[in-house]
């Protein structure tokens, strides 16, 4: 039942279109459907967190705008276009840490961005590619340590090293799988305000996968909360209330605001793996 | 053949090239140390010793399967390397992951059953492998100048397929599912690499033997990025010092008589050996720096 919508491919040159579009989009995997009935719209430029427990479907929401899954249903734009848009998305997938005998200077697998997945004889470095790379790891301040092996990196300093990566292309929309993960608390804020810095800047639309929203909330324009098998998108102060929680997760959820402006979330259920199941009907 | 050394070194490197074996095993030499050193980069890089090991092992079934069909005995070799190295290919994925626990016990699999075959050929064959000592430790000093063109020609599909699709080959190695998300042809680059590396490691296995593939095949680029973290340079400096541990050994065994597997393996391990070390001392000296700046900052 796919629904091609031959008119929203046509209308991609005008310049108000979202850089992203779900219409009424269930995907499954192996046959058993992880989310279902989404709508979301997301505008060019938005700062998104994409939240939800383990095993909701929020990597397969990027598989999906990434264009290695196809919807079971409805319809999906990305960039005005099908997904799948190569150099025009920046995707850092979720976190791969380099051991310590990774023995690849960071410079270089920033180099791999650009390039990487090339075939052909590769030449030796051109001043526009170096200004390039260069530009990347300024941009996430990563010039002290960009030529050390990146298995000698901390994990904040790996991390600030793929999101170079991932900027290398100039990409217009950037996926980012969960690069707050195993960071402490004071990277996380940090990497949480480059991203939002980088995006300013060069206009991006960024699509941020997280466990906790709070170093984000500053930023966010939109959140997109999937649990349950469903998919609610809208705005922070409207999706993380103790309301659309509670319908969300089918159960009572208290969301309770510290003085400090944080949003704490409990009564969560513990992360099931196949939560989605027992909402196949809801 | 045991001339005396005049310690006169010009002349002394003049002298080996004066016989046609000699030169016939310098030239095959180099051809597989080039080879080697460049595949080995990438071996080591994506963890695959395991998979190294178990290909070259596969010479045995090789030599005994060529033995009884009558055939020559590279053709043993090869066939028996691609077949092993297709199956493991094949053998270790889970769903579209690569999956490296079960990568090693497809290769524990292949290898168990590459030796059983060997057995088998070898009793039906019903004779003794005539060669069975330079199928272990290789023979430098008995190559036809045919043989020669033969490993050229591998060397030079070898270098080829890395020239090619060594960038993609090293972004998948490093990051699977970036390279998958940005369209690389993961499944194709794993299968190519491996087939490639069965053929350099029988192409090698001639030379060095069963048992010592790894003095030019994972000595020379594990001790190369200890050396240095750059891509290019590493390739480059693995070569360097697989060339210098073949020239070396050849020249050695020439003058000494003992065998060139020993001295090309030791003087590889040996460099491997200083590579490490000065890993160490680099590491020791630079964690000493900041001690001192620290100290410096605190007083």
């Amino acid at each position: 039942m796919l629904a091609p919508e031959d008119e929203e491919t046509e209308a991609s040159s005008s310049t108000a279109q979202p850089a992203i579009e779900l219409r009424g989009v269930t995907v499954a995997r192996a046959g058993r459907p992880v989310w279902r009935g989404a709508n979301v719209t997301i505008e060019q430029g938005e700062f998104v967190a994409v939240l939800g427990p383990n095993g909701s479907g929020k990597s397969t929401l990027l598989d999906l705008l990434l264009g290695l899954l196809d919807p079971a249903e409805g319809s999906v734009s990305v960039l005005g276009g099908s997904p799948g848009r190569g150099e025009q998305i920046g995707y850092l997938p979720q976190r791969h840490a380099f051991d310590q005998t990774t023995r690849i200077r960071g410079v270089d697998i920033v180099r791999l961005g650009l390039d990487g997945t090339r075939f052909g004889l590769p030449l030796p470095w051109q001043n526009a590619h170096r200004k390039k790379v260069d530009g990347a790891i300024d941009v996430v301040g990563a010039s002290a340590y960009a030529r050390r092996p990146i298995g000698e990196c901390s994990g904040g300093e790996q991390q600030r090293l793929l999101i170079a990566r991932t900027l290398i292309g100039s990409p217009k929309l950037l996926l980012l799988d969960e690069p707050l993960d195993s960071l402490d608390l004071p990277n996380q804020s940090s990497v949480s305000a480059l991203v939002d810095r980088i995006r300013r800047e060069r206009h991006m639309t960024v699509l941020l996968v997280a466990h906790d929203v709070n170093p984000l909330l500053p930023y966010l324009d939109r959140v997109i909360y999937i649990a349950g098998g469903r998919v609610l998108a809208g705005r922070p102060e409207e999706v993380i209330t103790s309301e659309t929680l509670s319908d969300l997760y089918d159960s009572p959820i208290e969301v309770l605001h510290t003085s400090d402006g944080r949003l704490v979330v409990v009564g969560l259920p513990e992360a099931p793996a196949h939560h989605h199941d027992r909402h196949a009907h809801p | 053949m045991n001339p005396a050394l005049p310690w006169n070194l010009v002349k002394d490197v003049q002298q080996l090239f004066v016989y046609p074996f000699m030169v016939n095993a310098i030239e095959a030499g180099t051809t597989v140390a080039l080879m080697a050193a460049v595949t080995g980069w990438f071996v080591v890089l994506r963890r695959q010793t395991f998979a190294a090991h178990s290909l070259s092992a596969m010479s045995f079934p090789g030599a005994s399967g060529a033995a009884l069909a009558g055939a020559p005995l590279p053709v043993g070799y090869f066939l028996a390397c691609v077949i092993a190295a297709g199956a493991i290919a094949t053998g270790s994925r889970t769903g579209n992951r690569r999956n490296p626990s079960q990568q090693s016990a497809v290769i524990g699999a292949v290898q168990v059953v590459g030796f059983a075959l060997g057995f088998l050929f070898l009793s039906l064959y019903g004779g003794v492998l005539e060669n069975l000592e330079s199928l272990l430790f290789g023979s430098f000093l008995g190559i036809t100048t045919g043989q020669v063109r033969e490993l050229l020609g591998v060397a030079f599909g070898t270098l080829v397929f890395f020239a090619i699709a060594g960038r993609p080959l090293l972004t998948v190695s490093l990051d699977e599912v970036d390279a998958r998300a940005r369209g690389a042809p993961v499944r194709m680059l794993e299968i190519a690499f491996l087939l490639v590396l069965g053929l350099a490691v029988a192409a090698t296995a001639q030379i060095t033997g069963v048992l010592l593939v790894f003095a030019l095949l994972v000595a020379p680029a594990a001790a190369a990025r200890e050396f240095t973290a750059r891509i290019g340079v590493g390739i480059a400096l693995s070569v360097v010092i697989g060339l210098l541990v073949t020239w070396v050994g050849l020249g050695l065994s020439y003058y000494t008589n003992y065998s060139v597997g020993f001295f090309v393996t030791s003087l590889a391990f040996g460099v491997y050996l200083v590579s490490r070390a000065s890993h160490v001392l680099a590491h020791r000296r630079e964690a000493l720096g900041r001690f001192e700046a620290v100290r410096a900052a605190v007083s």
